[in-house]
């Protein structure tokens, strides 16, 4: 162990009102930041009091240590995305460390040293770009300058690589652990000089692998759902089934009875049954008689709702609309001339990942520790802090591996952890393991919302929109601010670009059932929404659809989306022969910053489209991680295509009707295409992946569906469980 | 009631109520948490376990019939067979989240077990009540095949 008084720490601050800093703490070369803007100053107030987890006033993202190994702490959540490996990528090519010695943690909630932890909207690489790639530099820095000043020969003569500091056309050579004592006691450089992207030897290589494969494969990786803790208890909640429901009364006494069941009692959400296992609590459930009072809850049926949304865009509803895009002198003028119009309706979808709803919570007194996948940590320790009335500080957010969200794991309320937090309230300091069984999972809400668009495109005569009207409905996405996620990707999309008037108007109803964010949010319909419409005007205008598009962001200057598009058509081999009976579907779009085009090679068996194979070109800046963009693109293709062959959320009486995996369908082995992968070479900064893939799916599905049969779609999924029985529900123009 | 089960080779015994489903008393009695809860309905095949060596629902097995049985977990499974499999699995990097991987990697190794080349249609048939979210099919086919070969190529 070294003397604490060796602990030295150099700090100076930068223009992003980051310091990096470097010291020697336990032996150890620890870099990385502390913040000094006004948020993260909010926030250290917030931590006072809570247990900072490293023995340092600031976020560490790289830790050397005299093992030799160089660990890089993740602030993101890896929720299967695959995100540690890409950061770690990004450190060590910087520092030049030997990958094979680079290991990933996760690091715990920590607002002061990190800022917002937040993972979402593909963020993950995006944001953490320039302080990884500065941390690894200025650490590498630290070395070179350390070994020039040993050996006294000017720091350009110094070369670094795969952990080893040398001086080329010497015999020395160093390991960065030889160094740690003299590096930590100079002054880490605030902007240092980064890489050139040419001179990269590992980001964009194969050598860059997940660091968690094996320990995924053996059983090894814990979740949430294996945390054991001694004296631990397991909960489970009766939730109302009707959304808005609340408790009127209810009767434990069968529930007390079931062995090994501890304590029943009332919280805001249900009914909480707390038991020694999962199976006792569960039994404990079931057994209870529980009446609900749903005088403000939803009662209707998923097609009156359909119903509604048609009757709000149409103007018979007293839901007043909003702009989400405009263009031109007086959008709202009548259409005239050539006018084609189209008509779509998209249903409500839960996350269902793989692993349910779970949390571990203790609450003794003041303090609080959470062990959850949570990946909006920061949020999630204020609710948690109101929850258990204490403050942010006394709450502490074990981070593990998520099996899965998708969106569901970062709601804006926290609902599952709040809920955890207020069951471990009142169990005397034991803690409480909060399981949700897929059932409960399916039923929770925070549904993708359904949604309802009514387009009308004025044609020129050479069948080019010169007007576009879109008029959406839609709850709002984000509990507060205006609904502009609902309509994103439809809101400046390039094929606006050969019109002079667009009205976007947005109509968002409020009633009781919880939407919120699910992989790729908006995008996961309004690229059906734009990318169907063009293959349909493309048709209508007598062109191939790929040269069409090809129009609008030639006149858009959309260099980029040009680029996918060209070569996606020679990956996929577009407009060359097909086997009779198949036919291929195209469709680009954008989200989040990355441009995925995909064409769909599908057939039709007894009305059910079979996607045989999916081609896939991405943009997505500098590609850090080649096969995790694969993975992620095979992975968001799944996705994706489960949603649009199956997916739907249906209401009867306001209760949910899909239980389980037996109702709520999923792509299994069988079903899924072979999916090819190309990344657009780029020099751009890197943005993000785990999202964009899902979005193309659908329209790429629905294109070829239209070059096969002629047969436009107008709702999803392809394959309606209620269509037939439904009819009222089709749209009505 | 008390039950004799036998699990990775040892006998446990089990006091609990003969309906349990084998794979709460693997969780949570003997704390063998490498197979997972997904969907309690044999709909997922994340509970995956071997039973007298064939693959099986743990979310829907009884402990009473499953005390009749000898019952092996991720935790315990061994052969030249499982490391090629989880080799394999590294080498295409296959997990995402991962949390469906215990019982993919289960129902790979029982259909190893019972033929040696699979070709695709085989793999449909044995994998496809594995459900992946994170839809890692195409990686899951591959590595069965890496590793079907690799353990049919005399070393
Ligand atoms: S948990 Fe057993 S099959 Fe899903
Ligand atoms: S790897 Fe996430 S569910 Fe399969």
């Amino acid at each position: 162990m070294t003397d604490p008084s060796e602990k030295k720490s150099c700090f100076r601050l930068t223009r992003r009102r980051l310091i990096l800093g470097g010291s020697l703490i336990g032996g150890a070369l620890v870099v990385g930041y502390i913040a000094t803007n006004p948020m993260q100053v909010a926030g250290a107030i917030l931590q006072g009091g809570g247990d900072d987890p490293e023995p340092s006033a600031f976020g560490p993202f790289i830790r050397i240590t005299d093992d030799g190994w160089v660990t890089i702490v993740n602030k993101q959540q890896e929720l299967g995305q695959g995100i540690h490996a890409g950061l770690a990528a990004i450190v060590a090519e910087e520092l030049d460390a030997d990958w094979d010695r680079v290991r990933v943690v996760d690091s715990r909630s920590n607002f002061r040293a990190y800022g917002p932890q937040m993972t979402g909207a593909s963020n993950g690489i995006a944001s953490n770009w320039d302080l990884m790639r500065n941390a690894g530099a200025a650490a590498r820095a630290m070395f070179v300058e350390a070994a020039a000043l040993r050996w006294s020969v000017p720091i350009g003569a110094i070369t670094v690589r795969d952990g080893i500091v040398s001086q080329p056309g010497s015999n020395r050579a160093v390991t960065f652990v030889e160094l740690l004592a003299d590096a930590s006691r100079l002054q880490p450089q605030q902007s240092p000089v980064l890489k050139r992207p040419a001179d990269y030897r590992l980001i964009g290589t194969d050598k860059v692998r997940r660091k968690d494969s094996l320990s995924k494969s053996t059983g090894a990786q814990v979740y949430t759902q294996d945390i054991q803790r001694p004296d631990m208890l397991v909960a489970m909640v009766a939730h109302s089934p009707r959304f808005g429901g609340t408790l009127a009364r209810f009767d434990a006494s069968d529930a007390r009875k079931v062995k090994g069941v501890v304590d029943v009692f009332a919280i805001e959400t249900g009914v909480a049954v707390v038991a020694e296992t999962t199976f006792a609590a569960w039994k404990g459930r079931d057994a209870l008689r529980i009446e609900w009072d749903d005088s403000e809850a939803e009662t209707r049926s998923t097609h009156e709702l359909v119903r509604y949304y048609h009757d709000i865009a149409a103007g018979r509803s007293d839901v007043e609309p909003a702009e989400f895009d405009s263009k031109g002198d007086d959008p709202e003028v009548p259409f005239d001339g050539d006018v084609a119009d189209f008509a779509f309706d998209f249903p409500y979808l839960a996350h269902a990942p793989m692993e349910t709803l779970d949390c571990v919570a203790q609450v003794n007194g003041w303090d609080v520790s959470i062990t959850s996948g949570a990946h909006l940590a920061t949020v999630d320790q204020v609710y948690a802090a109101f929850a258990a009335r204490t403050i942010p500080g006394k709450v502490d957010i074990e981070v593990v591996p998520a099996g899965g969200s998708f969106g569901r794991r970062g709601v804006l309320s926290s609902d599952y952890l709040v809920e955890c937090v207020r069951i471990a309230k009142r169990t005397d300091g034991r803690p409480v393991k909060l399981m949700w069984s897929r059932e409960d999972e399916i039923a929770s809400g925070y549904f993708r919302p359904m949604s309802h668009h009514r387009v009308w495109v004025q044609l020129s005569p050479d069948g080019f929109p010169t007007r576009w009207r879109i008029h959406s409905v839609c709850q709002s996405l984000l509990p507060v601010g205006p609904n502009s996620l609902a309509t994103e990707g439809i809101t400046h999309s390039p094929y606006f670009s050969t019109a002079s008037t667009v009205d976007g108007k947005i109509f968002t109803p409020t009633f009781p059932v919880v939407v919120g964010l699910w992989r790729s949010v908006g995008h996961s319909y309004t690229a059906l929404v734009m990318e169907h419409i063009v293959d349909q005007l493309a048709r209508r205008a007598g062109l191939d659809p790929a040269a069409y598009r090809r129009v609008f962001y030639e006149k858009a200057g959309d260099k980029r989306r040009l680029a996918v598009l060209d070569e996606l058509c020679l990956r996929a081999g577009w407009g060359g022969p097909i086997e009779p009976g198949w036919a291929r579907g195209l469709a680009i779009h954008e989200a989040f910053g990355t441009i995925v085009g995909q064409v769909a090679e599908v057939r039709l068996v007894d009305d059910r489209p079979i996607v045989h194979r999916v081609v896939a070109v991405v943009d997505c800046g500098i590609a850090v991680a080649h096969d995790q963009i694969a993975a992620q693109m095979e992975g968001s293709i799944g996705f994706g295509l489960s949603a649009a062959l199956y997916g739907a959320i249906t209401l009867k009486d306001g209760i949910v009707q899909e239980t389980n995996f037996d109702r709520y369908l999923v792509v299994r082995m069988n079903e899924m295409p072979v999916v090819e992968t190309h990344v657009i070479a780029s020099t751009g900064r890197p943005t993000g992946m785990g999202e964009p893939g899902v979005a193309p799916i659908a329209p790429a599905v629905a294109n070829a569906i239209l070059a096969l049969t002629g047969q436009p779609t107008s709702r999803l999924p392809f394959l309606d469980r209620n269509a037939r029985s439904n009819t009222d529900v089709s749209v009505q123009s | 009631m008390s039950y004799a089960i036998s699990v990775n080779g040892q006998v446990h015994h089990v006091e609990d109520d003969g309906q349990t489903p084998l794979l709460w008393v693997l969780r949570d009695t003997l704390k063998l948490t490498g197979t997972k809860y997904g969907c309690g309905a044999a709909q997922c095949g994340a509970c995956t376990v071997h039973v007298d060596g064939q693959p099986m629902r743990s979310c829907t097995l009884s402990l009473e019939v499953a005390s009749s049985a000898r019952i092996i977990t991720i935790e315990a499974i061994e052969g030249a067979d499982v490391r090629a499999i989880q080799d394999a699995w590294v080498a295409h990097d296959v997990p995402q989240c991962g949390f469906c991987q215990s019982g993919q990697v289960m129902s790979a190794i029982a259909l190893l077990r019972a033929t040696e080349k699979p070709t695709d249609r085989d793999i449909d048939l044995a994998m496809s009540g594995n459900l992946c979210r994170c839809a890692t099919y195409n990686r899951v086919r591959a590595a069965i095949h890496d590793a079907a070969s690799k353990l049919g190529s005399p070393t």
